[in-house]
């Protein structure tokens, strides 16, 4: 050991009575021995509750200290603050699944805390690009809009950009109950963290794990809405720590649902606001892109490990407006998007699914023969590149009237329709086989002309073109098995 | 100069340590901090204090700790072993920081940037007694089956050649030459030190002549780059704009690509590593991998690491061209670089100026572009550094900063339309808003190389693209069912441009990669539908019999049926078409 790990060991156990600032949920002590940059910081309020912090800018005279659990009820001269020396580290074990904690990963469920194998620090470590694994595996969710449209692949990141009101919950919770890898099942776990949202919110999901009986394969990282805002900025890396653990230890692949972004981005804003930063846009400080990035690149697979982490984060873009930083931002980190649409939901269909926005950029690799079917790959993009022309055509005919329109224009029109009824449209606990879902794709082009439909092939067109009444029998009347 | 203390560490904020006790610090200067011996750069230097921009994830870091002065500025090593790595920010080899630390990176790992214990076949291509300068060949050592490395003098040494190696395997540590200079006999190895922030110097500036074909049909028949230009691609998340880049890596004509991953996703980096070794240039047979070196750094390494990825991709760029090569840098995203000068420029608490970038962002963007340029080396060779950048505009608004200061120092602008990649047309190369300065550069090769017709074909094709919008807004108020044929007629023309020529499939065996005399052949059919059938028109044929033709579907899907090699193909289909408008002409002819 070096001298100076055996000096900073030493420092570790002094105790620093008194702080010199407090502002918001930052402490400013001065006159300390020299601390070191994200060092964990434990601060005893004159009760003797125990809070933890974390440096946040260190120098010889003064170091600034981020407590998570907030600020109220400390006092000046009555703050003991110890410097811990190492950064802030989370014990992980399995054992976690099925329990329920705080943002900081302490039980709130009043049992004891769980026994780590390993502890590990919350930040992580970048992967390194030369050890992951490109994910390829289909998941078939059972929801026709994502499985056929934008697909889920194994260890992706995909977010869903939604606004308030809208159901973002519902359709999390869909996914998580539904999903299942062709040929693989088992081992897996969901890992659910809460940053800001509403009690209610927080109860559904766990209603919703409850009832498809995974809650006991569930590890749950609570900071709602009445929690201190400041507890919100290390809940994802807690919860990804156990993730990673879960993943690339215990050989799982995991699911990780993280509610609501936006409340972080806010949060971490808040911060930044304190410490006098300079903002870029809409005053969210300069390092929110490497931010986030450092939560949602925590996800993949990596080569010779059996687990997997894929991410599904939830963020309501403010005034659903998706040029707002949050979601511009998530969007360049993440592997697509999918994108709520409040007019899709005002005419009750549900998921309300943008065609247009929502993209699955691992989809590519994912899908097509031996994988989900040979002509996925033409038929979704044949459906976007229709779905996109029947846009312009609506909004021809919101200006000259439907009756103006060419006979081809109307068969668009028609098409637009059956695709947003029959084939985004679905149940809340439907679940379509992606046969079905690929086969109500080509009954919705098999309204538009042959001719029309240049992104597929001749052989795709005699195979399936017009002929998914004679496929009916496979899957019974096309509604679908319902649950 | 030997390494030394230069300071202790004041204060740690993020990726910046401020230091005092400065003794002899030089600017720019490559240093390590603490006693893990984390990388950093000194930044600035006033009295007794600098502050050092770090490399890696400074947690831990105190107060007092040690500042390690390396007396040299933050370099790139250039010699045999660059081909098929893929590189951190700085130069580490990825591969090897996986061999110490495993999956997940770990701080403070040095290891040679170049390995140490490689042989490599050298054959000397000078003799003992030469007269040799800096950029002169001293022998060859073959890289990859594609790549012959030329060993050269390093730039500023000149002098006559005391010793030179026989033929043999050398590491890059075995000295190969010695020169006698003026300053005394300095001794060569495989490889040199060269700062990446420093452009490599060169003997002339060339002007601009031949296009860097890519394959990519909106891009080398409307919107053409040149070797040694620079584009621009700006393009909101989701418009294509790492996808275009991979298209362009996979099959343009130079002779060597460096990929920078600047602060992008950790699997876009694990693709390319995992596709390029299966893919196969079409025009060597010969692995994509075999001219390829990767520079990784992604969303989630540390920031500063990131602007200097850049450099050291460029750098190394220059250095193959010094060897006559034509080197490709895509550099993807340059806003993330921006980006990281931002966020470095803020806890450094400089005054901004747009949107919290720092003032000196132009400038820096200015110097960065300049580096590209076809060139006439020291050596006596010609070769070139093309530089191809994506932008991501915030909010894929193009008025932000990064993009309009770009915009400013490249000549060719590939904007990427968000309507287009919404409606899945890719790539979705704008053709409103792009441009490119170098068609006059290039006209000369297209009409020697491929056809004379190229020039008149493609100028009014973009000419009929311009009329289409204009059309399209009236049909947007009125119907299509308002205009006449004639007009109708371009519409449709345009359409089928769009979907038989401009859009193309990246992951089509066929249509992902067109030869210049493919795209050619391809315009010119659709040109001659476009006369003909315009001809048609005036003398009577309806718009619904042209579209009918059942000759037309064969156009549409010429782009997936008829293959580079099967030139032949083309002239047949170009038959048919001729015959099937003469008989839709004849019919209206004998009234």
């Amino acid at each position: 050991m070096m001298k100076t790990d055996i000096q900073r060991n030493l420092a570790a156990g002094r105790e620093y009575l008194g702080v010199d600032k407090i502002d918001g949920p930052l402490l400013f002590v001065k006159n300390t021995h020299p601390v070191g940059y994200r060092e964990l910081v434990e601060c005893v309020d004159s009760q003797g509750e125990l809070r933890l912090g974390m440096v946040l800018d260190s120098s010889r005279d003064v170091v600034v200290v981020q407590v998570f659990s907030g600020t109220s009820g400390l006092s000046m001269p009555g703050t003991r603050v110890r410097f811990r020396g190492r950064p802030h580290t989370l014990p992980v074990s399995k054992t976690m699944l099925g329990r329920v904690f705080n943002g900081l990963g302490q039980p709130s469920d009043g049992g004891l805390a769980p026994m780590g194998e390993q502890d590990m620090d919350v930040n992580g470590r970048p992967i390194n690009p030369t050890a992951r694994e490109y994910p390829r595996d289909f998941i078939q969710t059972g929801i026709s809009v994502i499985d056929g449209m934008n697909t889920l692949i194994r260890g992706q990141k995909l977010p869903i950009f939604s606004g308030n009101g809208l159901p973002h919950n519902e359709l999390a919770a869909q996914i998580t109950r539904q999903a299942k890898i062709k040929g693989a099942e088992g081992n897996f776990a969901v890992v659910f963290a809460a940053m800001g949202v509403k009690n209610d919110v927080a109860r559904f999901f766990i209603r919703s794990f409850e009832e498809s009986g995974v809650l006991e394969n569930v590890a749950l990282f609570l900071s709602l809405a009445d929690d201190p805002s400041i507890e919100r900025l290390i809940t994802p890396r807690s919860a990804l720590t156990l993730a990673e653990h879960l993943a690339f230890d215990e050989g799982m692949h995991v699911l990780v649902i993280l509610t609501d972004m936006s409340n972080y981005c806010e949060s971490l804003r808040e911060i930044s606001t304190l410490r006098g930063e300079i903002p870029s846009r809409k005053g969210y400080p300069g390092y929110l892109y490497s931010d986030l990035a450092e939560i949602y690149e925590r996800s993949g697979m990596l080569k010779g490990f059996p687990g997997s982490i894929t991410q599904l984060p939830i963020l309501t873009m403010p005034n659903d407006d998706i040029s707002h930083p949050i979601p511009d931002l998530s969007g360049y980190i993440t592997e697509g998007q999918i994108v709520f649409e409040r007019e899709m939901y005002g005419r009750g269909i549900y998921p309300p699914v943008a065609g247009l926005p929502s993209l699955s950029r691992l989809m590519k690799d994912g899908i097509g023969e031996g994988m989900t079917r040979d002509d996925h790959p033409h038929l979704s993009s044949q459906l976007f590149a229709a779905y996109s022309y029947v846009k312009d055509v609506r909004n021809l005919a919101s200006v000259i009237g439907e009756e103006e329109l060419t006979p081809l224009d109307h068969q668009y029109m028609e098409f637009g329709e059956f695709f947003e009824r029959k084939f985004v449209n679905q149940g809340h606990h439907e679940n379509r086989s992606i046969e079905e879902t690929l086969d109500r794709g080509w009954e919705a082009l098999s309204l538009l002309p042959a001719e029309e439909l240049h992104r597929v092939t001749q052989d795709e067109l005699d195979t399936y073109y017009g002929r998914i009444a004679d496929r009916r029998g496979s899957y019974g009347d096309g509604t679908g098995e319902r649950d | 100069m030997k390494e030394r203390i230069v300071g202790t560490v004041r204060r740690v904020n993020g990726p910046v340590v401020e230091a005092d006790g400065i003794t002899d610090a030089i600017m720019m200067e490559m240093v390590q901090v603490g006693e893990v011996r984390i990388t950093g750069e000194v930044i600035k230097l006033e009295g007794k204090g600098a502050v050092i921009q770090v490399y890696e994830d400074t947690t831990g870091i105190a107060p007092g700790d040690p500042v390690y002065g390396s007396g040299e500025p933050m370099s790139v090593e250039l010699g045999p072993g660059l081909i098929g790595t893929i590189y951190d920010g700085i130069q580490r080899p990825l591969e090897a920081l996986f061999d110490i630390s495993r999956e997940f990176i770990q701080r403070g790992i040095s290891v040679p940037k170049l390995s140490r214990t490689t042989r490599w076949t050298f054959s000397p291509a000078a003799k003992e007694g030469d007269e040799v300068q800096g950029g002169q060949c001293l022998g060859t050592v073959q890289e990859t089956e594609r790549i012959l490395h030329n060993i050269l003098v390093p730039p500023g040494i000149s002098g006559s050649l005391s010793y030179l190696a026989p033929s043999g395997d050398y590491t890059v540590e075995d000295i190969i030459a010695r020169v006698r200079t003026l300053e005394g006999e300095k001794e060569l190895k495989m490889y040199q030190s060269w700062p990446i922030r420093k452009p490599r110097p060169s003997a002339d500036r060339l002007p601009l002549s031949e296009p860097l074909v890519t394959g990519q049909r909106v891009i080398d028949t409307l919107f053409p780059l040149a070797k040694g230009g620079t584009v621009a691609i700006p393009g909101g998340f989701g418009t294509g704009k790492t996808m275009t880049q991979h298209a362009i890596a996979k099959w343009c004509d130079a002779d060597i690509i460096v990929y920078i991953g600047c602060g992008e996703r950790g699997n876009e980096m694990t693709d390319v590593l995992t596709e390029f070794p299966k893919l196969v240039d079409p025009r060597t047979n010969l692995s994509l991998m075999n001219r390829t070196i990767l520079i990784a750094n992604t969303s989630n390494m540390p920031v500063s690491a990131r602007e200097a990825s850049i450099y050291t991709g460029v750098t190394i760029a220059e250095y193959f061209r010094d060897q006559g090569y034509h080197v490709a840098i895509m550099a993807d995203s340059t806003s993330r670089w921006a980006e990281a000068l931002r966020e470095l420029s803020g806890r450094m608490e400089e005054m901004p100026a747009e949107e919290g970038f720092p003032a000196y962002l132009p400038t820096r963007i200015a110097e960065f572009y300049e580096r590209a340029g076809y060139m006439k080396t020291l050596g006596g060779k010609e070769g070139s550094v093309s530089i191809i950048g994506a932008v991501s505009p915030p909010g894929g608004d193009f008025s932000e900063p990064v993009t309009q200061h770009t915009k400013r120092f490249v000549r060719c602008f590939w904007g990427l339309d968000r309507q287009l990649a919404n409606a899945r047309h890719y790539p979705a190369i704008g053709w409103l808003d792009s441009y490119s300065e170098y068609l006059e550069d290039i006209k000369g090769w297209w009409e020697e190389k491929v056809g004379p017709e190229w020039s008149a074909d493609r100028s009014e094709i973009l000419d009929l693209l311009q009329k289409e919008v204009r059309l399209q807004q009236v049909v947007k108020l009125v119907g299509p069912d308002a205009l006449p044929d004639s007009q109708r007629f371009v519409i449709e023309v345009c359409t089928v441009f769009k979907n038989a020529f401009l859009q193309q499939n990246a992951f089509d065996d066929i249509d992902r990669y067109s030869t210049a005399e493919k795209q050619s052949r391809m315009l010119h059919l659709i040109v001659t539908y476009w006369r003909r059938g315009a001809e048609a028109i005036q003398r009577g044929v309806t718009l619904v019999k042209l579209k009918r033709m059942k000759i037309l579907q064969d156009v549409i899907k010429m782009k997936f049926s008829i293959a580079n090699e099967n030139m032949e193909d083309f002239e047949r289909l170009e038959m048919k078409l001729e015959r099937s408008l003469d008989r839709l002409g004849a019919i209206y002819d004998e009234n």
